[in-house]
């Protein structure tokens, strides 16, 4: 029993990074309808810009600051640049940049800083807490982990809901058209929505990444955050977190339980048995097919 | 709609059949006297590089018939050559079956496991296809670590598989590795370019443009989403089979996903929906890597970070030629031909070559009206403009 809640609180805190994500990702499909597969390339890119200011500086959280910086640029700056002239065109177009920005940005990373591994500082300890005697198979860092996606999750959803800027995106994601026959200018509102995903994914990076830092170093983890988002139906920020979580608990499970080689196989597992019975994701809502 | 008997006496079928098919061979028979001949002057270095351009040659073709034809996108084409070549090296190391039984039998193998997953990925559409193909690619490579007893875990199994006693000792392994990969590759790009122009490719075509009209139109569109993943699938597994050969050895690593997005690469780069392009994709990808890298290390690099000169550079070409050249290097060199002077020319010259290329999803395909395609007017609709 104690075992259970160990592997259901570690679970959950490896869910959060998936959760972060998915969510990066669901922003980019409601907007631009683009799956973005340099996602976690672009994390890695930051990720890698934070290590270089921590050495430079001694301070972790000014590196913290400059990877979201960079997200956000990084983000703006590829949908301006190789994102804006496929949409509209066939979705396998997207599909090929956004898989060949991911090349280019493993490449690139690897040029400038190597293939070795560096080592990476988490933000907080990672000696595991416990109640009394009692093992609760989560760090402090862990705790921050759920603290920063959760807060940034909850600050998202207040933004879309309660500021100009918002409901300016949510018109863009529901109809693009009609949005900006409202005078909604389209073209930014898809920039921004890109730069805030990048933001989330560099945060994603930051949580994730330690103990060590390569350039395929996030490949793994975007693939798992990537069937998160598909999970929990790409049109869905909750359903990105609730992805994300549900994902984390059941990999857990299938490590802890039945040993660390059996964890691609049950998210692949838990994936085509969620899609065999909702092909559009558990949070979407009905498919309509156009004709 | 009903279907008839075919309307065509069978006299017209059968002297509109054949060509295709002589012509088809003709044109494998030819590259394969070329490549005989090439095999056995370019030393054993050229011929361990044209072994892994045929490799590749397989698997890009089985992928470009699947996303280019059907319409159906997978990422992760590299889990079934896993499934080719672990059988294969069972079948070798456990019941030391012939080369020809080892190379059918893990074709057929990796085809089982497409049609699994195909019957699975029949529901899926769009991202949620590409979303459980990659899982696929990354899983189950997994498999291996997961049953370490039987597939050797990390480390892989042995495939090694000597020059056949009658060749005697003047061909040398390099040689007869050029050999078996470019007999294979000629013959599934034989049987492939006859499905693409067969009622099969039809259907594929009608189904990828709008799956609702090829519905109503009576085609079944679940089974021939299925098929072209089986299809798909035994090319990549008879490609697995074969890179297994070449590597002499099979592992996780081997099968990594990044084979299966150097796959990808390959099939866009070509020209989806092209084998012509499937080929182009293939040379591309495999031969300028170690060029690329030679040259970045020379320039002063360590050989750490100058292997990741040619992941740069692919990349880049990629995102390039998606927004410059949607249709790939087989839909610039067909726009090249058209809009050139000498195009009657070209054209009486690479007639065979040319038609062998199947139209893709592109503006610059020829959409050229071949006499056995006027029969089945709704099952080929006119090239949609991509750009």
């Amino acid at each position: 029993m104690v075992e259970f809640l160990e592997f259901t609180l570690s679970g959950l805190a490896a869910g959060m990074v998936y959760a972060a994500i998915a969510l990066a990702l669901v922003l980019i499909w409601r907007g631009t309808r683009v799956l973005n597969y340099s996602q976690g390339a672009m994390a890695m890119l930051t990720s890698y810009i934070a290590l270089t200011v921590i050495n430079e500086t001694g301070s972790y959280w000014l590196g913290f600051a400059v990877a979201l910086a960079a997200g956000l640029i990084l983000g703006a700056v590829v949908e301006r640049t190789v994102i804006r002239p496929v949409t509209g065109k066939p979705p396998l177009n997207a599909v090929i940049v956004s898989i060949g920005l991911l090349i280019l940005l493993e490449g690139l990373a690897g040029v400038l800083y190597g293939s070795n591994n560096r080592s990476f500082p988490f933000a907080y300890s990672v000696n595991g807490l416990s109640i009394g005697s009692v093992a609760l198979g989560i760090t402090r860092n862990d705790l921050f982990t759920a603290v920063a996606v959760l807060g940034a999750a909850g600050l998202l959803a207040a933004a879309f809901r309660y500021t100009s800027a918002g409901l300016r995106l949510r018109a863009t994601a529901f109809n693009a058209g009609v949005a900006r026959l409202l005078g909604v200018r389209v073209g930014r509102m898809l920039t921004l929505g890109w730069a805030l995903a990048g933001l989330i994914g560099a945060l994603a990076g930051m949580l994730v990444t330690p103990p060590l830092l390569n350039p395929n170093s996030m490949d793994a983890i975007f693939v798992l955050g990537f069937t998160a988002a598909v999970i929990g139906g790409l049109e869905s920020p909750v359903g990105a977190v609730a992805g994300g979580l549900l994902l984390g608990v059941v990999l857990n499970y299938a490590s802890g339980y039945l040993g660390s080689e059996s964890v691609n196989l049950f998210g692949l597992a838990a994936l085509l048995l969620v899609l065999m019975f909702r092909p559009t994701g558990l949070f979407s809502a009905a498919p309509a097919r156009r004709v | 709609m009903a279907r008839s008997p075919d309307p065509r006496p069978a006299g017209r079928l059968g002297g509109l059949a054949a060509p295709t098919l002589v012509r088809h061979l003709g044109a494998a028979v030819l590259a394969g006297v070329v490549l005989l001949i090439g095999s056995n002057t370019i030393g054993d270095y050229r011929d361990y590089q044209l072994a892994n351009v045929a490799v590749y040659v397989v698997a890009v073709a089985g992928l470009t018939l699947l996303i280019g034809l059907s319409g159906q996108i997978s990422i992760g084409n590299g889990a079934f050559m896993a499934v080719g070549g672990y059988l294969a090296a069972l079948l070798l190391a456990d019941l030391k079956w012939p080369l020809i039984a080892i190379l059918l039998a893990a074709t057929a193998g990796a085809a089982v496991v497409g049609a699994i997953f195909g019957v699975a990925a029949a529901r899926l559409r769009g991202p949620y296809l590409a979303g459980a193909t990659l899982m696929l690619a990354v899983a189950l490579p997994s498999v291996a670590t997961r049953f370490q007893s039987v597939l050797g875990g990390d480390q892989g199994l042995g495939f090694f598989i000597g020059v056949p006693g009658f060749l005697g000792p003047n061909v040398s392994p390099y040689r007869w590795l050029a050999w078996v990969t470019c007999g294979a590759a000629l013959v599934t790009m034989v049987l492939l370019a006859n499905l693409i122009r067969s009622r099969t490719g039809r259907s594929w075509r009608a189904v990828r443009d709008d799956e609702i009209a090829a519905a109503l139109a009576g085609l079944n569109v679940a089974r021939l989403q299925i098929l072209a993943f089986v299809v798909s699938a035994a090319c990549a597994g008879l490609g697995g089979t074969l890179l297994a050969m070449w590597n002499q050895s099979v592992s996780p690593g081997l099968f990594s996903l990044t084979l299966s997005i150097q796959l990808l690469t390959a099939a866009v780069l070509g020209g989806l929906g092209s084998l012509t392009g499937a080929v182009l994709g293939s040379a591309i990808v495999v031969l300028p890597y170690t060029y690329l890298q030679n040259q970045a290390i020379s320039l002063g690099m360590t050989t750490a970070t100058g292997s990741n000169v040619p992941i740069l550079a692919y990349g880049a070409v990629l995102i390039v030629v998606m927004l410059a050249f949607p249709a790939g290097i087989q839909g610039l060199l067909a726009w090249m031909v058209r809009a050139s002077r000498v195009r009657q020319a070209v054209r009486w010259l690479t007639g065979p070559l040319a038609r062998r290329a199947s139209p893709g999803p592109s503006v610059h395909s020829a959409a050229s009206g071949h006499p056995d395609q006027r029969s089945a007017p709704a099952a080929e609709p006119q090239e949609k403009g991509t750009t």
